[in-house]
């Protein structure tokens, strides 16, 4: 019996985990429904690698033979196969590669349930013990829990990889500064960056506010009094004007004052509080549901009312729901509002872009170099091609839509009149983004932002919901905060 | 005689040997995967123990101060309560199913046919893994999902062709509008023993079937002879006879049930909720116990499975104290 679970689990597992795959797997950026990859003027074909070396990769004298890099999805992977030069993959094993001589090995270990940082950190513990081919080269981390990782010996300072500030002049400094830690060390680079928008449903926007014109649409949402009348407009013409409660939370916790814990004990920023406020306000006046974000019921919205979901590998099917406006970065729009799928709103090219009530950033994804690599040279290599390279980074832009970190090309894109998204109708809406990522201020990060935003949205849905009272909610935050971290005082 | 009797022991003990090099297998895998965890679940719950970050805290000796701030949290005998009253509810309909299938599949003189189809059926939601299962319930019941839309289709076209029941939906407050079952504590708990008793009663109906055909028929016979009618027979023969399958069964159900985990841990997306009156209602011993996970908080996590060890201890010595009185009158 227990052996028999235990299959099934490793079975439910691996089927999660290719769920997870199949999230990331990128849209066409033609919006062409065939699958093939499309060549570029060079010849490269962005997803398959497989081309000769374009330049002699330099991957160190007498470094390692074995590049370990730990990720937890395939994003990253994809863009190391599509666009570092010299890599090819393995026919054999999809977790393989090759640059020059040295092996890659890509350890994967999807997010659920934290489970990519409990490996990460049993791994990282036990570095001193590992064999000198299991030894972590590189590792990646998110935005909410990045500074779990920066202020240890863990992660390693660019700069003695050989990395000079004079490199990454380029960059958005905002990813630079989340990566700094105490001592004033770089720890990390980013390949993007993560301004927010306000993703809205141009039918609605017609029916609705009579024009689907960004500028239009932003005069209806331009503070959150004026949101507030646009959503009880909405709920009129059957719309919800964001899919879940949980939408906005992000607009208003990147725009938080202080951080979720101050001098060890938590802290309830004024932002949080207004937006608790306005959810509840949201959730009263049936403008949206209280859904998790990325559950079914949130996910309605990418379909139009009376239209389906293809069926998910267990048979699944969504049914649409009209909503008019999401809130999410370039991320969102090009990875997850499933612009696969023919019956989706985002395939027909009908979602808009505009700044919404107030600008802001959310997530991002860092590359870090492990303190106990053995190929300095090939990381130093990567983290450079990947994050700087101009050329390399535009190519991105072009085929993958994502919002890269080198302001000189998002700028170039953002004027180039020839450049559109197919899934913002044509909408070349760089200028946006470049904008809202010059403003981006994420000085009141703290380690303890992952935990802290799961455990406040859960709580509070019951206060949502009309299950608990604001205080109620409150001290089942309290508490699971101080389950999570015991060294944080919440009273 | 003096040769006999001075071999025999040696012999006896030449053969136990093998019984005990049998035994040491199994003694091996408790020690290694049992006993060891267990003293140091116990070993640590005296220490400050757990994980900041990367940083490990600890550990540093505190005394009862894990014991004490579980008492002081005093979610403890909350999360009992839950974990109860989804197996009390659970389980009343296991057993009661249970009986009456047995009771019939036992009798002959029912004729039922196809008794080891059924019985196989009855079997099976137990081979399915129980977070799979509540997989599936949480995508049935979800506000999109294909119960809701159900209600609301059948809502619709009701008040559609039967304008007439129109005053009677709105006196039970039915509106066409689906329904967010996981936001109530009576659906939640509701579908958690639900699927503890469609997962658990085909189990328990083999076991209690076993028992009642190890029942001698020349029992039933002199009943029946006797005039005895067939509850009569059910409540004076079948059911005493049962009695230590029975014992068995409620105890392993006990056990079972005070360690519930993957199904409302699934259904409720590891969050306990809903959260009324300021208690999470289905957050069950385990999850609670589980919740330390995240900080690797070692002290804390033991001192609550020692509690966990008692309760399932007086609880177990409590049935099983119940089950066995009447056998000394």
């Amino acid at each position: 019996m227990r052996k028999m679970e235990k299959a099934l689990a490793v079975a439910l597992a691996m089927a999660m985990s290719l769920s997870v795959v199949g999230c990331t797997q990128t849209p066409d950026p033609s919006g062409n429904p065939t699958n093939t990859p499309k060549p570029t003027e060079n010849g490269n074909g962005g997803n398959n690698g497989t081309e000769p070396a374009t330049k002699e990769v330099n991957t160190g004298e007498g470094e390692g033979k074995v590049l370990n890099i730990y990720v937890w999805n395939t994003e990253f992977k994809e863009r190391v196969e599509g666009y570092y030069p010299g890599y090819t993959k393995d026919a054999a094993d999809e977790n393989k590669g090759k640059i020059g001589d040295v092996e890659v090995r890509w350890n994967i270990t999807p997010n659920d349930n934290n489970g990519y940082q409990n490996h990460l950190d049993e791994a990282l513990l036990t570095q001193d013990k590992a064999a000198a081919d299991d030894k972590i080269d590189i590792f990646l981390v998110e935005a909410d829990y990045a500074l779990k990782y920066t202020d240890t010996d863990y992660t390693m300072d660019v700069e003695a990889l050989g990395i000079k500030k004079s490199d990454l002049s380029n960059q958005y400094t905002y990813t630079q500064d989340i990566m700094t830690d105490s001592n004033g060390k770089l720890k990390g680079l980013s390949w993007q960056g993560c301004p927010g928008v306000l993703i809205y449903n141009r039918d609605a926007a017609k029916k609705v506010l009579g024009s689907d014109d960004p500028a239009e649409v932003q005069k209806a949402v331009k503070d959150w009094d004026t949101f507030l009348d646009t959503a009880a407009k909405m709920k009129d013409a059957g719309y919800r004007m964001n899919a879940s409660t949980n939408d906005s939370f992000r607009v208003f916790s990147d725009n938080a004052k202080s951080a979720w814990v101050v001098d060890g004990k938590l802290n309830i920023d004024q932002s949080i509080k207004d937006w608790t406020e306005l959810a509840k306000k949201m959730a009263d006046e049936k403008y949206a549901d209280t859904d998790d974000l990325w559950s079914a019921a949130w996910s309605a919205g990418f379909y139009a009312t009376g239209k389906e979901s293809a069926a998910d590998a267990d048979g699944n099917v969504i049914k649409g729901q009209d909503t008019f406006c999401y809130f999410g970065p370039a991320w969102l729009i090009d990875f997850c509002m499933a612009a696969g799928d023919d019956a989706s709103i985002a395939h027909a090219g009908g979602w808009g872009a505009t700044e919404g009530p107030a600008g802001f950033s959310w997530g991002g994804t860092w590359v870090c170099g492990c303190s106990s690599t053995d190929n300095k040279t090939l990381v130093k290599d990567i983290m450079l091609t990947m994050t700087t390279d101009p050329d390399v980074l535009m190519k991105i832009v072009k085929e993958k839509n994502d919002f890269v970190n080198d302001q000189p090309t998002m700028e170039k894109m953002a004027a180039d009149t020839s450049y559109k998204s197919d899934i913002l109708g044509g909408q070349n809406a760089l200028g946006l983004f470049a904008a809202g990522a010059k403003k981006i201020d994420r000085s009141t990060m703290s380690g303890y932002d992952q935990g802290c935003n799961e455990s406040y949205q859960k709580a509070f849905k019951n206060y949502f919901d009309g299950n608990a009272t604001y205080d109620e909610a409150l001290e089942a935050f309290k508490k699971d905060v101080h389950t999570k971290y015991p060294d944080v005082k919440v009273d | 005689m003096s040769e006999k009797t001075k071999r025999r022991p040696h012999s006896i003990m030449r053969f136990n040997i093998w019984g005990y090099i049998f035994l040491v297998p199994f003694f091996v895998v408790f020690i290694i995967f049992q006993f060891i965890p267990l003293c140091s679940t116990i070993y640590y719950s005296f220490f400050e123990y757990y994980r900041a970050g990367l940083k490990e805290v600890g550990p540093n000796f505190v005394g009862l101060q894990n014991y004490i701030e579980i008492i002081k949290n005093g979610d403890l005998l909350y999360y009992f309560r839950n974990t109860m009253i989804m197996w009390v509810a659970g389980f009343i309909p296991q057993i009661l199913v249970s009986l009456l299938l047995a009771a019939w599949f036992s009798d002959p003189s029912l004729h039922i046919k196809g008794k080891k189809f059924f019985q196989c059926v009855i079997y099976m939601p137990n081979l399915i893994m129980a977070s799979a299962f509540a997989m599936l319930f949480f995508t049935l019941f979800a506000k999109t999902g294909p119960i809701n839309s159900i209600y609301v289709d059948t809502l619709v076209w009701c008040s559609k062709h039967f304008p007439f029941l129109q005053p009677v939906f709105d006196f039970l407050h039915l509106q066409p509008e689906a329904v967010d079952f996981l936001a109530n504590v009576h659906w939640t708990r509701g579908l958690v023993a639900f699927m503890n008793f469609l997962m658990w009663f085909g189990n328990t109906t083999i076991l209690l079937l076993a028992g009642m055909l190890g029942i001698d028929t020349s029992l039933f016979e002199a009943a029946e002879v006797d005039g005895a009618t067939a509850t009569q027979i059910f409540f004076r023969i079948s059911l005493p006879i049962l009695r230590p399958i029975l014992i068995y069964v409620v105890i392993t159900s006990l056990i079972g049930g005070i360690q519930m985990y993957d199904v409302p841990q699934i259904l409720t997306g590891n969050s306990g909720n809903p959260l009324v009156h300021g208690h999470l209602t289905s957050m069950t011993l385990i999850m609670f116990l589980n919740q330390n996970l995240y900080s690797k908080n070692y002290g804390l996590g033991g001192a609550l499975s020692v509690y966990l060890f008692v309760i399932t201890a007086i609880l177990s010595l409590i049935v099983f104290r119940l089950n066995t009185k009447k056998d000394n009158d």
